[in-house]
């Protein structure tokens, strides 16, 4: 036992649970632990400029790294600024533990100077949260919120504290703390009769398809997937979010799938007489209207979380455990064999629908410069985005090689991801170069952190890809809203090289095809945060494309669909 | 999934007793668009835990997304699907209903069928306490309509199977 203030408690705490770096920002009630903030130089801390930054940073720490991201804030405005990017990461099960100051807990409820109600506001959007009302709850709470973020199907806990209880003191046990937790015991094994029958699915089937979601990274399981996909050559398809966890230049690759998705890819789970499904929850960007999707298929369905199951789509095998664990004994099971026919069909796919072949133009094409990011970074880089028009061409056309690679907010759809988001990247990836792919829409809410870039020399490399809309916006309004382009259109967009120049980091314009490749190379080669702002082709839009709700039959394809050369 | 056409079911949680608890259950319903018919909410056996029962409506693969998303809340221990158990299940209600002396006496005769009970006379009515399942308190309810019932208080369904020690 050790007498110890809250603050401390939640200092030591954090560097129990091997936490190195935390972002956030100051106010009152949050003051006490700043205060004792220089007796842990251990513990870094990274002053962002709006609380929202401070959270999709520890959420883009925690994709990049696999280990949970740390984010607090004062209380009020401080903690609803957080909103954002709490959600985001729910909606990603991105582990994350968020500490919040409360007011003093004699002036909770009592509409006292920035209080909120910040467990009530963030309960849907939190795996758990915790209102601390005494100190010595401290660790055992910290212990318990890093517990639940990182195990089952991770996702954020928030832990508010009110400011008298940072600075109660208090005789504590900081270590050996064991966890009380009953009503919580994530199903790790899978059922070996379940995995007994997917095996014989699997077996029998002519045409399997695997679909890896963010279940791969969140369990790791890059090794057991790849093992899995080559013993029984089964054709393998990512998920926005699975993208990066199987090497894009594999032979089994074939592409995304989805709204934005490959032709090809859609078209594959179309024709599948299996799917299988690992780690991903048949979100409706996938499915579009689910009860026209992929009908001639059985489905097998690996997920943590027993609540995904049967949720959108009906499913004929499902498993609730840990992918990593349950694909090694599938893999036991299964036989080896190949699917040389079925692969040479999707091969056949691919010519009849050349879903990323890129038009002919003498123009600034933003789909090129992704192409050039990816071959000068040889598809080694982190990349990070937005969401909307450029977060889809970075989807489709970077080639990714490496696990982790690809940080992008997708089921919250989170705009102004792109500048935190690379900015924990790198953090937790200093040994990598870090891209952020922009949109010039979602750059600007959050381009506050440039400053947090430049004073900590995070050297994130921006490319905006600015052709003055809300890009996606722009695109609905003109296939479905008869071209009426209604606050889409950015009239009065920065200068972003003197916006550059102001935060003094290196910023520069490409204009040209011919100048692409240089300005890369200019931006890498420079030591520090850098912009390239590529002025491009404004009215391109994102092929192929299945409109909200449709199935495959409404699926856009530009450039057409070729005869198949047989 | 089912298409089975909505029903009634009856779920019972053992929860922790800590604040919050029930805002988190009621917050899971809203987000998620489930119906709750009733929910009642009491202490149980163990002094840290707290048991609550909910009637809910709809079809089978609902009834099923309710009891997962019970079930993934930290703090709730244990999720129990008793519709298709035996279970005894029981009611309480409070029925103030008008009275005047010349049906004073047709209203005791009611409450003695149902074996309900009068727990306050007033000059112009009476409060009658009744437990049962759900029926029998509609039924109850129904007949004292026609005296004219000016309030109604019921805590909604407990239920607990038949000749098993826990759930």
């Amino acid at each position: 036992m050790v007498k110890l203030t809250g603050a401390q408690m939640v200092c030591e705490s954090l560097l129990n649970e091997g936490v190195d770096v935390i972002f956030g920002l100051p106010g009152g009630a949050i003051l006490p632990l700043y205060g004792t903030l220089p007796e842990y130089p251990d513990l870094r801390h990274i002053l962002v400029r709006h609380e929202q930054g401070a959270a999709h940073a520890a959420d883009g720490y925690a994709r990049a790294t696999g280990k949970p991201g740390v984010a607090w804030a004062t209380s009020g405005p401080g903690a609803t600024n957080l909103v954002t990017g709490i959600a985001t990461a729910q909606m990603d099960s991105v582990p994350m533990v968020v500490i919040t100051g409360q007011v003093s807990r004699d002036a909770i409820g009592t509409d006292a100077f920035q209080e909120t109600d910040i467990t009530g506001i963030t309960l849907p959007i939190t795996k758990h949260n915790f209102l601390v009302m005494n100190a010595s709850d401290i660790p055992n709470v910290i212990k318990e919120a890093f517990h639940i973020a990182t195990t089952g199907r991770p996702g954020p806990v928030l832990v508010d504290i009110p400011k008298d209880v940072f600075t109660e003191l208090s005789d504590v046990q900081i270590k050996n703390i064991k966890l009380n937790i009953p009503g919580y015991s994530p199903n790790i094994e899978g059922h070996s009769n379940q995995i007994s029958k997917a095996a014989k699915l699997i077996n029998k089937s002519k045409r399997p398809v695997i679909l890896a979601g963010h279940g791969i990274h969140l369990s790791q399981s890059y090794s057991e997937l790849k093992v899995f996909a080559e013993k029984t050559q089964i054709p393998v398809i990512t998920t926005l979010l699975g993208i990066s966890s199987f090497n894009e230049e594999h032979l089994l690759f074939v592409g995304m799938p989805g709204m934005h998705g490959m032709a090809y890819a859609n078209h594959a789970i179309e024709k599948s007489d299996l799917l299988i499904a690992l780690g991903m929850r048949f979100d409706d960007r996938i499915t579009g209207d689910p009860k026209s999707f992929a009908l001639s298929s059985k489905k097998i369905h690996i997920d943590i979380d027993p609540s995904e199951i049967g949720k959108s789509v009906p499913v004929d095998v499902p498993i609730v455990g840990n992918i990593k664990e349950v694909l090694s004994r599938l893999t036991e099971e299964i036989n080896p064999g190949d699917h040389i026919g079925w692969i040479k069909e999707i091969d056949g796919l691919k010519i009849k629908h050349p879903s990323l072949d890129i038009r002919k133009s003498d123009k600034l094409l933003p789909q090129q410069i992704i192409r050039e990011l990816s071959d000068i970074t040889k598809g080694e880089a982190i990349i990070a985005t937005g969401v909307g028009q450029h977060q889809m061409w970075a989807a489709q056309h970077y080639k990714f090689k490496e696990p982790r690679s690809w940080i992008s907010s997708g089921g919250s759809g989170a705009m102004g991801f792109e500048v935190p988001g690379a900015m924990g990247a790198q953090v937790g990836r200093p040994d990598k170069t870090v891209w952020s792919i922009a949109g010039d829409g979602g750059f600007q809410m959050t381009m506050c952190e440039l400053a947090t870039l430049a004073e900590n020399k995070i050297p994130v490399k921006f490319a905006i890809l600015n052709n003055n809309y809300l890009g996606m916006v722009r695109q609905w309004q003109e296939m479905f809203y008869e071209k009426n382009y209604v606050a889409s259109t950015y009239t009065a967009n920065p200068d972003f090289v003197q916006l550059a120049k102001a935060f003094g980091i290196f910023g520069t314009r490409v204009t040209r095809k011919e100048e692409v490749k240089s300005a890369i190379f200019k931006a890498m080669e420079f030591d520090g945060p850098a912009i390239v702002d590529f002025i491009v082709e404004q009215e391109e839009n994102v092929y192929p494309m299945i409109p909200g709700g449709g199935s495959i039959h409404d699926m856009i394809e530009e450039p057409k669909p070729k005869e198949l050369l047989r | 999934m089912s298409m089975s056409n909505n029903h009634k079911r009856i779920i019972t949680a053992l929860v922790e007793d800590k604040p919050g608890v029930l805002n988190r259950v009621s917050s899971m319903f809203r987000r998620r668009g489930f119906n709750i018919y009733s929910l009642a909410v009491g202490r149980s056996e163990s002094p840290d835990l707290s048991r609550m029962t909910f009637v809910v409506d709809g079809n089978d693969a609902v009834v099923e997304q309710v009891t997962k998303h019970l079930n993934k809340l930290i703090d709730v221990i244990k999720v129990s699907d008793i519709s298709d158990e035996k279970v005894v299940n029981r009611e309480l209600a409070l029925i103030r209903v008008n009275a005047s002396t010349t049906n004073r006496s047709e209203i005791i005769q009611i409450v003695d069928i149902f074996r309900a009970k009068i727990i306050d006379v007033g000059s112009e009515s009476l409060i009658i306490e009744v437990t049962g399942d759900e029926s029998k308190i509609d039924s109850l309810q129904r007949l004292l309509s026609n005296f004219g019932i000016t309030e109604v208080m019921r805590t909604g369904t407990i239920a607990m199977t038949r000749g098993k020690s826990e759930i």
